[in-house]
């Protein structure tokens, strides 16, 4: 009661009007030195230039219907996606069936979510994803349980896109986890094919490695014996993929204290059980924010086959944009695309950060 | 049960629980392995070449290559043999890798430091750029600077003109430059010279200010140097100052310089592309520098010139260097997919060269030797930089 009292009397003195607020937050954020004042006028003129007529284009004289006239209208020609998102998004796919890439497509998109959880990380997670992955193919090819057969070479768009990163992925996972063992192996034969391997593939450009397997794979192979191309370019992103996971394995191989090892071996477990026990479990939680980081370049540069002719999301949306009708709206149809990667390696490479800080049991 | 007793005795043991023999039985038999593949490949290889009649080695090399190639830094004609073809193509890789480092690595230092600013809104534009061009393909973006070029851009008659005497249109980036004169070659040996001197000179400063403690202003005299050899060939030349001005004539510009749209876009493409990620690294090469250096060093009483020169750069450097080193790489091999929008860098004229002749496999390999020895040369830098730089733990 005193003390209240007592404080009644006071005079508390606000901080000044231009410290606090908003307008404390702009003088200390944006006009803090002359130098600072002048760079945000610069910028915000900048932006004023540039994002007024943007938007004018991009929403305000834009046509957003299918099969719209956009010829001078000088806005954006949205209607080039309306008119052609199955095309884009499906490739060949027959029109009449997409339910069940849509349903693919769904499927993996909630299992991704379902796993950016730690919690649910566990051995069923794990085999739902493998029968997850085998119903997604069963779905996609067809030709049991009544379901049309689609060949596979009519597999386009995105779900070509989606198959070749994500199994390209899961097949050089276990494959660069060998290449980083046998990096760190001591018997000489085996380290120097793995050395020789791991630098071969990363010193060369993806394209060589796509070129080789559109004209020199055709060639490995007995007579009368064909690969489809699609095969053969998952085949030529494994190659690549792995080299690059081993590479990240062995940093997380290397990472690992020495005792782990002595440990190991004092209780007498053989190489198998120490890796598969031990080790493996510990290196391969250090690196799975490199992994990721992977992952989104496996995922970028499943783009890359649109060089060789198949019909990825890139080369879908070409296609479109040769049809006469939609010559010329080339901004449209990019933006587009660039649209949907982004949204996919932002979401991966905020995952990846966020799980970094988990990861993290470092003490500041 | 005898075998173990003996075993035991004679402290041996059994061949299989020898891990020195076990090694060796794996490693012949991954060689074995390796050689069946490897012995299955090249008989598949050979019975499919001889099949379809496809010649084999480096001969045709020597034969003429009969395609014409867009843009050549020495002279080329459809008379000339492949070697030369894929020469053309390869000084063309060097070109646009070289200077797409150097802007990517200047584009990429302000994009890093403005990151850091501490202006909220240069920050969130920094930040706001990197997120967006690292996540969209560079494929695509090429493809994208590719459309803006042919598309986007008017017809040589409506050109636009940013600066007076510089010409944007669907024919590229086309400006003035210097009429052609001895004097300009001279110059460049100039400044050749000029590098030289400096290096002598650092190295000179640096033992007097070792012995004496005398400072030599290196900085400021390498400057005037840098600028004055030239300069002074310039007006012993006869001060050249005629122009060679492109002027609109027909359908396109006579003179002046002019940059494709092939090689202006995969420029654009790369620089932007890989810039975002020099961002990343210089930001994280500055941030490694804790605060505490910069104090004190300050309390030592260096200059903030000095602070930056001796304390920040040298430890920010050793942090910055590898990975921008692996950047560099990183653009070199993406200019390879100049052969998506046309430029004929070294994989597009190779392309061009396993059509026409069908030796896919030669074709490929030297695709692969030129990357590696690219990539094998930067990490033998690497190798020495690190080695130079290590730090030298007492």
């Amino acid at each position: 009661m005193e003390l209240h009292a007592e404080n009644e009397n006071k005079v508390i003195i606000k901080p000044p009007i231009t410290s606090i607020g908003i307008i404390g937050w702009m003088r200390e954020n944006l006009f803090s030195t002359p130098f600072n004042t002048i760079l945000t006028i610069i910028i915000v003129s900048v932006l004023w230039i540039s994002i007024i007529p943007f938007v004018k284009w991009a929403l305000i004289n834009s046509s957003w219907l299918p099969d719209a006239n956009c010829r001078g209208t000088g806005g954006a020609c949205w209607s080039i996606i309306s008119s052609n998102y199955k095309i884009i998004l499906f490739g060949f796919y027959p029109q009449d069936i997409l339910w069940r890439p849509v349903t693919a497509i769904v499927m993996l998109v909630s299992l991704l979510f379902i796993s950016r959880n730690r919690n649910f990380w566990n051995a069923f997670l794990g085999y739902s994803w493998l029968i997850s992955l085998m119903i997604m193919g069963l779905l996609l090819k067809g030709g049991v349980f009544g379901l049309e057969p689609v060949d596979i070479e009519k597999w386009g768009g995105i779900i070509l896109t989606l198959l070749l990163s994500v199994f390209g992925l899961t097949a050089a996972y276990p494959l660069g986890i060998i290449l980083a063992l046998g990096r760190q192996s001591e018997m000489p034969v085996i380290k120097t094919f793995c050395i020789f391997y791991i630098e071969l593939i990363r010193g060369v450009p993806l394209i060589s490695l796509l070129f080789m397997s559109s004209v020199v794979f055709p060639l490995f192979l007995p007579e009368g014996v064909s690969i489809n191309g699609i095969l053969r370019a998952q085949v030529a992103i494994i190659m690549f993929t792995a080299a690059y996971i081993a590479e990240v394995v062995r940093g997380g191989l290397q990472g690992m204290n020495k005792g782990q090892f002595e440990a190991a071996d004092s209780i007498g477990l053989n190489y198998v059980q120490t890796m598969r026990l031990i080790i493996l479990p510990q290196a391969l939680k250090i690196v799975i924010p490199p992994s990721v980081s992977v992952l989104i370049s496996a995922f970028k540069d499943t783009s890359l086959v649109v060089i060789i002719g198949l019909y990825d999301l890139l080369k879908t949306t070409q296609t479109t944009l040769s049809e006469p009708k939609w010559m010329g709206f080339s901004a449209e149809a990019y933006i587009f695309i660039a649209l949907i990667y982004f949204v996919c390696c932002f979401f991966m490479s905020t995952y990846s950060r966020k799980l970094e800080d988990e990861l993290n049991t470092d003490l500041e | 049960m005898n075998k173990v007793i003996k075993n035991k005795n004679s402290e041996t043991i059994s061949f299989w629980y020898d891990p020195d023999k076990r090694s060796l039985v794996y490693q012949i038999g991954a060689a074995f392995l390796f050689a069946f593949v490897a012995w299955y490949l090249v008989s598949n290889t050979m019975t499919n070449l001889e099949r379809q009649s496809i010649a084999t080695g480096f001969g045709f090399l020597n034969s003429e290559a009969a395609f014409e190639i867009g843009e050549s830094l020495i002279e080329y004609s459809a008379a000339d043999r492949y070697a030369r073809a894929l020469f053309v193509g390869f000084l063309n890789t060097l070109l646009v890798s070289f200077i797409g480092v150097i802007l990517t690595v200047i584009l990429g230092t302000f994009l890093g430091i403005a990151r850091l600013s501490k202006n909220w809104l240069i920050k969130r534009c920094a930040a706001a750029y990197i997120e967006l061009f690292q996540d969209i393909p560079v494929l695509l973006q090429l493809f994208f600077w590719y459309a803006f070029f042919y598309e986007m851009l008017p017809s040589p008659k409506e050109a636009l003109t940013p600066f007076k005497g510089l010409f944007l249109c669907n024919r590229g980036l086309i400006f003035g430059i210097p009429q052609e004169h001895p004097v300009y070659k001279y110059m460049v040996i100039a400044v050749i010279i000029a590098v030289i001197v400096i290096f002598f000179l650092k190295k000179w400063a640096k033992k007097r200010q070792d012995l004496t403690g005398k400072p030599f202003p290196v900085i400021i005299t390498s400057i005037i140097l840098l600028i004055g050899f030239p300069l002074l060939c310039w007006v012993i030349g006869g001060t050249p100052t005629d122009m060679s001005v492109p002027i609109l004539k027909g359908f396109n510009f006579k003179g002046g310089l002019t940059i494709s749209p092939e090689f202006a876009a995969l420029l654009l493409g790369l620089v932007l592309y890989t810039a975002a990620f020099v961002a990343e690294v210089v930001r994280a090469g500055i941030q490694s520098v804790s605060k505490g250096q910069t104090e004190a060093a300050m309390a030592i009483g260096l200059k903030p010139g000095q602070v930056l020169n001796l304390i920040i750069l040298p430890q920010a450097l050793r942090v910055i260097i590898p990975p921008l080193t692996s950047q560099m790489l990183n653009l070199t091999k993406n200019s390879s997919l100049a052969v998506a929008i046309g430029y004929p860098d070294f994989v597009s004229v190779a392309g061009t060269a396993i059509n026409q002749t069908g030796q896919a496999i030669e074709g490929v390999l030297l695709i692969m030797i030129v990357y590696l020895i690219f990539s094998l040369s930067t990490s033998a830098f690497m190798n020495f930089y690190n080695k130079k730089m290590a730090i030298v733990e007492r």
